[in-house]
């Protein structure tokens, strides 16, 4: 018996160590950022190009706008990359954030069933497309989770008029993949950023039924979460990554990501 | 790839050995030791083998948090946040378990142990050896809990690549992306694993059978 529990003494301490192990201490930040950029892979082209020059690592935890901003409040996050203008004015006026900068845009695109029962390929523009989606009562998938996509739909619902509600409305409180999933299935109309959809595989009968209106413009901001709130936020190495990705060099590792030679994201320092 | 599995079982294996450390004790206390209130904790141990995995991470997600009492470890979004979070699941599994086959060896052989003159403080490393088969089942099952939940790992790591990535949150992450034949094949892997560590224990308690009779 003292034989054996040396044995399970040796096992155990052996998992102490290999608990212990250090996680290859050195610098990093935190960023809270959204599924879209984390789903559509522009982190993964851009971080290596960021981390090479700086010797910085960057570990992006990806949630949706709203949890991404919470994160940053609760000082879990240095820096935050969302999208939710208002959101993120927000954020800053109550002294959570430093300064918002702008850095890229995508676009949001409708994507329903190619047969379209809704005739949006015919909508002259973003607040008539959704307004012939609640009179037709088509299935539409929301995400329904306070993500800046879901406060995108909320606002075009609300310039067309609409409450919406009834068995037509299915909110999935998921993020944009899960929620793009239950859209093929239904198969419903679904508000995306065009970054998601370009990535997304499994499209089943979907396509993009409805683009291009200037109101379905999708600006990202990223902003340093305030040291004086939070003492331990790593205020010097965060600005190094805000400074770099407004930086000739952070704008063009952007422009220069494409999914299917199709260019994602587009620089917009110039906006600020 | 490698990295991703090796996270998986240094996570959850770790966070099964400090259960059993902490669980295998407590459980056997509550087996034998009769103390007011011990029927509530026997309830309470139970009830929280049910404890959905999403509630786990949440409370230590609020605990480890910056704004959270324990927020000065600096331990949200680490692997240890997630060691945390997964003893947490397979707690309550060992400590009923260790409860319920004690209990049971114990109206057994509390005769024969009491006349060689065991008290039953000193019963308990016999009663622990003699149940060792069913405890590992046990054991098995706190580790099956883990190795497939995604709730707490997803809420106290972040799903961070090449970091705080598991199995299970790769499986998430590529469901989202559309991407369901690599969701599943990912999710083959880890049954593979789960067979393969199951396979080893079975076969572990059969030689240890054979050799000690």
């Amino acid at each position: 018996m003292n034989h054996n529990r040396r044995i399970i003494l040796a096992g155990v301490s052996a998992m102490a160590l290999f608990a212990a192990m250090p996680v290859a201490a050195q610098d990093f930040i935190i960023v809270a950022s959204t599924t879209s950029t984390e789903n559509s892979g522009l982190f993964g082209h851009i971080l290596p190009i960021f981390e090479a020059e700086t010797g910085i690592e960057v570990r992006v935890v990806s949630q949706g706008t709203g949890q991404a901003l919470e994160t940053g409040r609760r000082g879990d996050a240095d820096v935050v990359f969302v999208h939710a203008r208002a959101l993120e004015e927000e954020f800053v006026a109550e002294g959570y954030g430093v300064q918002r900068f702008d850095v890229m845009y995508n676009d949001f695109v409708l994507v329903g069933p190619g047969e379209d029962p809704a005739g949006l390929r015919n909508a002259a523009d973003a607040v008539a497309a959704m307004t012939a989606i609640a009179t037709t009562e088509a299935a539409f998938a929301s995400r329904g989770d306070d993500s800046g996509t879901h406060v995108a739909e909320m606002a075009l619902w609300a310039n067309a008029g609409v409450d919406p509600s009834g068995s037509w409305y299915l909110s999935t409180g998921s993020g944009m993949g899960a929620t793009l999933n239950t859209a093929v299935q239904v198969p419903a109309y679904v508000l995306t950023d065009r970054g998601t959809w370009l990535s997304f595989v499994n499209r089943g009968p979907l396509e993009i039924v409805f683009e291009g209106d200037p109101v379905l413009f999708n600006p990202y901001g990223i902003i340093l979460v305030n040291p004086e709130r939070h003492p331990h936020i790593k205020a010097e190495q965060g600005q190094v990554f805000i400074d770099w990705i407004v930086s000739e060099a952070g704008q063009a590792a952007i422009a220069s990501f494409t999914v299917d030679g199709e260019q994602l994201f587009f620089p917009n320092v110039s906006g600020q | 790839m490698m990295q991703i599995i090796g996270l998986s079982l240094r996570v959850t294996l770790t966070a099964v050995v400090i259960a059993c450390v902490i669980g295998l004790p407590l459980g056997a206390v509550l087996a034998l030791a009769r103390f007011p209130g011990r029927g509530a904790v026997v309830v309470l141990s139970n009830a929280l083998m049910g404890l959905p995995p999403v509630v786990a991470g949440l409370v230590v997600y609020l605990m480890l948090s910056r704004s959270g009492p324990l927020g000065s470890l600096s331990l949200l979004f680490t692997p240890g946040a997630m060691i945390i979070a997964q003893t947490l699941l397979i707690l309550p599994i060992v400590i009923s378990l260790t409860r319920s086959v004690l209990e049971d060896l114990w109206a057994e052989y509390h005769e024969q142990l009491r006349s060689l003159g065991a008290s039953r403080l000193r019963a308990v490393p016999t009663l622990l050896w003699d149940g060792r088969v069913s405890l590992l089942t046990g054991v098995l099952a706190g580790f099956g809990r883990a190795s497939a939940e995604v709730g707490a790992v997803l809420v106290v790591g972040g799903n961070i690549a090449d970091h705080t990535r598991t199995m299970t949150t790769a499986i998430t992450l590529e469901t989202n992306r559309g991407n369901l034949g690599l969701a599943v094949a990912l999710g083959i892997v880890l049954l593979t694993l789960t067979l393969m560590l199951n396979a080893a224990a079975w076969g572990a308690g059969q030689w240890a059978r054979g050799r000690l009779g």
